[in-house]
């Protein structure tokens, strides 16, 4: 455990006997399966008052939350709203105790008019229209007391995301919540949405509704809440007031100051130019550019970290170099072959190109759960002439690269035939990151390649990244652990909803200064003049 | 022009005899549908609740204990989907096979026990039967001109059934688009999540929708079997619950296009059977099995998109999985 | 998950659920017997004695069973890729429909050699063809391949019909049946290749498909576990994904693999048409496509398991015969409600016993043994 267990649980200044905190958590502890997910978490929030819970993707700050919403039943400790204890077993039982929930992933129904959602499970009886009228009242109420309307006839589906929000605030509200919910509500917004979501919860909290605000941006933390609590790897480390605390603090509470791997590398000797991208946007369905106008190169013996916080672009970076997605403007060149959107490289192709992707889920792209691991081992190598006699798969060729994969990467148990999905996180990824590696490619792309993995194969895996480096490979490396693009990287470029904010040699780097980047603690002027004069400094 | 009229109202009574199960059965359908279980044992429930209201009737006389007895077998099939579907979270498709399957081999055991007439049910009596209702002063219209047959022989004249039909479909859409519970049906075939989180049981909407397309289905299947006929003959409903169902889709799984589909479907095969052997001029004679295929080639047109979009409600046949 | 239940171990997926679930449809049908008023167990009696009990018995179960190998090996590889094939019926019919046009087009042209492996191409290219449709429908155009395959057999009834009554028909005659092929074009009967060896077996529909049935089940099993595109296929079936990363277009693979279970279940057609009857009529496939859905779910999609669930359901159908012969008031549709039963309990409520059995191995590991608590 951290030595910073915080301690700063209630009221410290004594005086007059408070009124109890709208929400009291007390030691929640809540695993899935292995995965501990809150671990002897304790909280208390302030009623009438913005309370940020802030924390890396992962940290468990979602589902303390949805304990608290009655989504999950936690394995162990209490809840108390207003001081009173209660117990949470569904999610109506929450609405009854005055909490509402706005989540990431918004729960409406698209093909419904706004007041058809807010209405949903609130009806006032069986028929429709008198339910509809009141809504209609109450909404035009709500619309004068905060700012806050949308049109009640619209189709939910055609409203945009700064809408749909509001629905959902709405919905909260109609059900008479005073205590309000929000998981990461700005990751979809615009900054003047983002602002205007801000106002409405002042507003709220003006007028007596609590505001739970999860979310890993610091600069909202510092915007707009009254009290912040920090979480890290299910584990709640520290608790602040707002006012007496910065980013700088907050960054680092957030990253958390870990061991600091060591690594023995050599300085890197850069080769020529294996992969370049030049203003490459990949726009998702919606024609929300989810990766902006990025420009990189990577070079032959080197590795390029990217660091940012996850969900920023790094992922639509891998696809699109690795041929699962096209882009749709600038161009990329892999080994010397030219894509663009008009021609656009397939993951085959790329294979052969000699790119290798280790891909962030594991689970669900880099192998096949329910086939054995001797199978998942070709998995987008099936074609390869070595795998094959004419048209048939050459079963002892494959059992022997499984084995052998197995043997150099010391993949635990050795068992070619056992099923995937029953090796451990770390083995599963030693076998991806053996089978990618062992052909030698030219270019390895890898994501998130030690999550969910036990420290020791984390070391192993490091090591392999580095001997990969030092026989002239250029290797990409995302990560969202600090640490380990510290550890690894030559260069290190930082990315920032879909862009690329900065750049930094693996020298000048510290975690202080990527983290302040990747929370986007500076504002975006600071982020342009610090990115060109790092640039500049680079060699 | 007189022929061509009285030749246009008897089309359509026909059509009206014949759109009448599958008016009933999409709108069963439809309830379960748009709760997100998919339902191709339409077809199933049909049969069985045939079997049973001829069975019923043959036994009892009584066309409103046949009725029952339809109604009450064929929820009792809705609520095996479910239970497979809802609460076991089985493979919907898989679990309307096997209901289809089960149910056209077991009619026949069954009929083969009971009646020993080779899988059918004894000819039933016309009072165990429902029969065509006459509307006041029919017979005094007869001589009017054009609105007399229109009177006698679309209006008037057709068993409770037809007009119970008739009515399921307003009604349906009123439950769909008028009530608390039609608000929640719908959503939860969309976005089960919203309705979980919303405080609402999902698997109490689901299985509610299903009984209702249990309870439809029920009186469909005794139309077919003791109102347009006088008994159960094996494999009765001879596809009529896909008809349905691809009315359903063909509707948009909306209940007035769907009606409107149904009608279509029904225009179709009361021509069908018309046009046997007769030649029309310029196009020479038309195929009956063409006539009869239309719905189903219809529909996979629709489906791929080529006339409209059908739209699916967005959560259907997938699990809902409540984590804990 | 609930702390009460145990991972399970492998051979209780493979071995005892799938055993409890036949136990299930089984024990249901035997209740339904007794409803009735009979002896399920003299049934049983019955059904094994005709069905297995001698040599025109155990012809008659193996040519049923030709049918289901085809049916549900069709059925099974869609599984394989994630895809519910429905449509056996009517790629069966069109596969027949493929063994009869080439045949009365060529029976007096080519000799027997040639014969036989373009009439086999013939029907694959039929039955492949009715399923290629629905497939590039789902891959390219969004529709539900079940949906479709549906349609695509009523489609398939009112088109045979059409070509039967009005094409098709041998002029004057009035049930709706093609002439019939020259002997030259007949697939041998089994008892006639073992009558010519010196072996007497009574005359019974068994023909020599029922080698190219197990054929189909050596190359299904090859294509499946040891090319690469059964691999291809896997990955698609298991995660869209990963095919997509792996470098694989999910789409042709959908179209490619309904385009191979359309022509295993057209095969029914060669068993049939060019095996049995010798012409074209109608209502050959008498619902053997819909039987492939039970064997395949029974059979667990591997060739293995749907030779031994075809093989039940072959006694079962010989059996019902012999049973509705013996007992006046039963019929072979009692095979049609197992048929049901088994698809229910093997298909649809296949989980259902999962949860008591993870309860009671995670009670036999606690008791069991406590050391393991603490490893």
């Amino acid at each position: 455990m951290p030595a910073e267990q915080s301690t700063t649980t209630g009221n410290p200044a004594g005086g007059a006997i408070p009124p109890p905190p709208a929400i009291r958590l007390k030691h929640i502890s809540k695993s899935f399966g292995a995965v501990r997910a809150n671990r002897d978490v304790s909280l208390e929030v302030a009623k009438g008052s913005i309370h940020g819970i802030v924390g890396e993707n992962g940290a468990g700050k979602s589902t303390l939350m949805s304990i608290l919403y009655g989504f999950y039943e936690a394995d162990s400790g209490e809840i108390e709203i207003a001081g009173r204890p209660a117990r949470i077993r569904n999610s109506q039982e929450a609405i009854g105790l005055g909490i509402g929930m706005v989540h990431q992933h918004f729960m409406l129904v698209d093909t419904f008019t706004v007041l058809e959602n807010v209405i949903l499970g609130a009806e006032s009886g069986a028929l429709l229209a008198p339910s509809k009228d009141q809504a209609a009242r109450e909404l035009a109420r709500l619309e004068n007391e905060y700012n806050l309307y949308v049109a009640p006839e619209a189709l939910v589906g055609d409203l945009l995301v700064g809408e749909r929000q509001r629905v959902e605030i709405l919905k909260a509200l109609y059900r008479g919540a005073e205590i309000l919910i929000l998981d990461e509500p700005t990751g979809v917004l615009t900054p003047q949405e983002t602002d205007q979501l801000f106002r409405i919860l002042r507003a709220l909290r003006d007028q007596g509704v609590t505001v739970i605000l999860i979310t890993h941006k610091l600069r909202e933390i510092m915007d707009v809440t009254d009290a912040v609590s920090v979480m890290r790897g299910g584990q709640m480390v520290a608790h602040r007031k707002t006012a007496d605390t910065d980013k700088e603090e907050l960054a680092e509470l957030m990253v958390g100051r870990k061991v600091r791997l060591e690594l023995d590398k050599e300085p890197a000797s850069p080769g020529p130019t294996r992969l370049l991208a030049e203003n490459v946007t990949v726009t998702d369905a919606d024609g929300v550019p989810r990766l902006d106008n990025v420009s990189l190169t990577v070079h032959a013996g080197e590795i390029v970290g990217i660091a940012g916080v996850s969900g920023n672009g790094q992922s639509e970076l891998l696809e699109v170099l690795s041929g699962i997605a096209k882009p749709s403007q600038g161009r990329l060149v892999l080994s010397g072959r030219e894509v663009t959107a008009q021609a656009p490289v397939h993951p085959d192709e790329a294979r052969k190109l000699g790119i290798a992707h280790v891909p962030e889920d594991r689970h669900r792209l880099g192998l096949v759960t329910s086939f054995s691991a001797r199978e998942s081992a070709i998995l987008g190598y099936q074609g390869a002439a070595r795998f094959n006699r004419g048209p048939i798969l050459d079963g002892t060729a494959i059992t022997q690269n499984c084995s052998s994969l197995m043997e150099q990467f010391d993949v635990r148990p050795p068992d070619p035939w056992l099923r995937s999905g029953g090796f451990s996180g770390g083995n599963q990824q030693k076998l991806i990151l053996a089978r990618e590696m062992s052909p030698h490619p030219e270019v390895l792309l890898v994501g998130q390649p030690t999550r969910g993995v036990d420290i020791g194969a984390i070391e192993f895996i490091h090591r392999q990244l580095v001997a990969r480096r030092d026989a002239g490979c250029a290797v990409l490396l995302v990560s969202v652990e600090l640490d380990e693009i510290l550890a690894l990287s030559d260069r290190i470029l930082v990315m920032f909803e879909g862009r690329i904010v900065g750049e930094l040699t693996g020298a000048e780097a510290d975690e202080r200064r990527i983290g302040l980047m990747m929370a986007n603690a500076m504002d975006s002027s600071e982020h342009a003049t610090a990115g060109s004069t790092m640039t500049e400094q680079a060699p | 022009m007189e022929d061509i009229f009285v030749f246009a109202v008897q089309t359509l009574d026909a059509t009206l005899r014949v759109s009448t199960p599958l008016i009933l059965a999409a709108m069963a359908g439809l309830f379960s549908e748009r709760s997100g279980i998919i339902d191709i044992s339409l077809e199933g429930k049909m049969l069985a609740a045939a079997f049973a209201s001829a069975a019923t009737a043959a036994v009892t006389g009584s066309p409103w204990l046949a009725l029952a007895a339809a109604m009450i077998t064929s929820l009792f099939l809705a609520l095996l989907h479910g239970f497979a579907c809802i609460t076991h979270r089985g493979n919907h498709v898989v679990s309307g096979v096997a209901i289809n399957i089960l149910v056209s081999g077991l009619t026949i055991v069954l009929g083969i026990a009971w009646f020993a007439q080779g899988g059918q049910t004894p000819l039933l009596k016309a009072d165990a039967r429902f029969r065509p209702i006459e509307w006041p002063g029919a017979q005094a219209m007869e001589g009017v001109p054009f609105l007399g047959p229109l009177y006698e022989e679309l209006i008037s004249g057709h068993n409770i059934l037809v007009y119970v039909a008739l009515l399921v479909v307003p009604l349906t859409w009123w439950v769909v688009y008028r009530s608390r519970f039609g608000l929640r049906l719908r959503a939860v075939g969309e976005n089960p999540l919203a309705v979980d989180t919303a405080g609402i049981s999902v698997a109490f909407l689901r299985y509610r929708a299903v009984a209702i397309c249990g309870l439809l289905c029920g009186i469909a299947g005794t139309y077919i079997a003791i109102a347009q006929n006088a008994g159960f003959i094996r494999e009765m409903t001879a596809g009529q619950g896909y008809i349905a169902l691809a009315a359903m889709i063909f509707g948009k799984w909306r209940p007035l296009p769907a009606l409107g589909a149904c009608l279509m479907f029904g225009l179709l095969d009361a021509i069908s059977i018309r046009l046997q052997g007769v030649s029309i001029a310029g196009i020479g004679e038309v195929p009956v099995q063409l006539i009869q295929a239309l719905p189903y080639i219809m529909t996979v047109v629709l489906l791929a998109g080529f006339i409209g979009k059908a739209v699916a409600p967005k959560a259907i046949g997938v699990p809902f999985v409540k984590e804990r | 998950m609930s702390a009460a239940r145990a991972p399970l171990p492998r051979w209780v997926d493979i071995v005892l659920i799938p055993i409890i679930n036949i136990a299930m449809a089984l024990f249901v049908s035997g209740l339904i017997i007794l409803a009735i008023g009979e002896n399920p167990i003299e049934a049983v009696g019955i059904m094994l004695q005709g069905a297995v009990g001698y040599d025109g018995g155990i012809g008659y179960t193996l040519y049923y069973t030709t049918n289901f190998i085809f049916t549900g090996l069709a059925v099974a590889l869609a599984f394989h890729a994630g895809l519910f094939n429905i449509g056996g019926e009517g790629q069966a019919y069109i596969g027949g429909l493929g063994v009869g046009l080439f045949l009365l087009a060529f029976d007096s042209v080519l000799p027997f050699v040639f014969l036989l492996p373009l009439t086999i191409l013939a029907c694959a290219a039929f039955g492949g063809a009715w399923a290629f449709i629905p497939a590039y429908l789902q891959a390219y155009r969004g529709s539900h391949i079940v949906i479709t395959t549906i349609m695509f057999n009523f489609i398939a009834s009112a088109l045979m019909v059409y070509l039967m009554v009005n094409i098709l028909i041998e002029p004057g005659s009035m049930s709706p049946e093609s002439r019939d092929f020259m002997e030259s074009a007949h697939l041998p009967f089994v008892h006639d290749v073992l009558g010519g060896l010196g072996i007497s077996m009574v005359a019974t529909p068994l023909n020599l498909s029922v080698i190219w049935a197990a054929i189909c089940c050596v190359l299904v099993w090859i294509y499946v576990w040891h090319t690469r595109w059964g691999y291809e296929l896997r990955t698609v079936g298991q995660s869209e994904k990963a095919a997509v990363y792996a470098g694989v277009n999910p789409s042709r693979v959908v179209v490619v693999t309904m385009c191979l279970s359309g022509a295993l279940a057209g095969f029914v057609g060669l068993n049939e048409i060019m095996g049995v009857h010798h012409r074209l009529l109608l209502n050959f496939t008498a619902g053997y496509g819909f039987t492939g859905i039970a064997v395949a779910l029974m059979g667990r999609n591997h060739p293995v398991g749907v030779i031994l669930a075809s093989l039940l359901f072959g006694i079962l159908y010989q059996g019902g015969a012999e049973l509705a012969f013996e007992i006046p008031r039963m019929t072979r549709e009692i095979v049609v409600t197992i048929q049901g039963l088994v698809i229910l309990f093997s298909g649809a409520l296949a989980y259902m016993a999962r949860p008591w059995l993870e309860r009671l191995f995670a009670m036999l590991h606690r008791s069991g043994s406590p050391a393991m608590e603490r490893a």
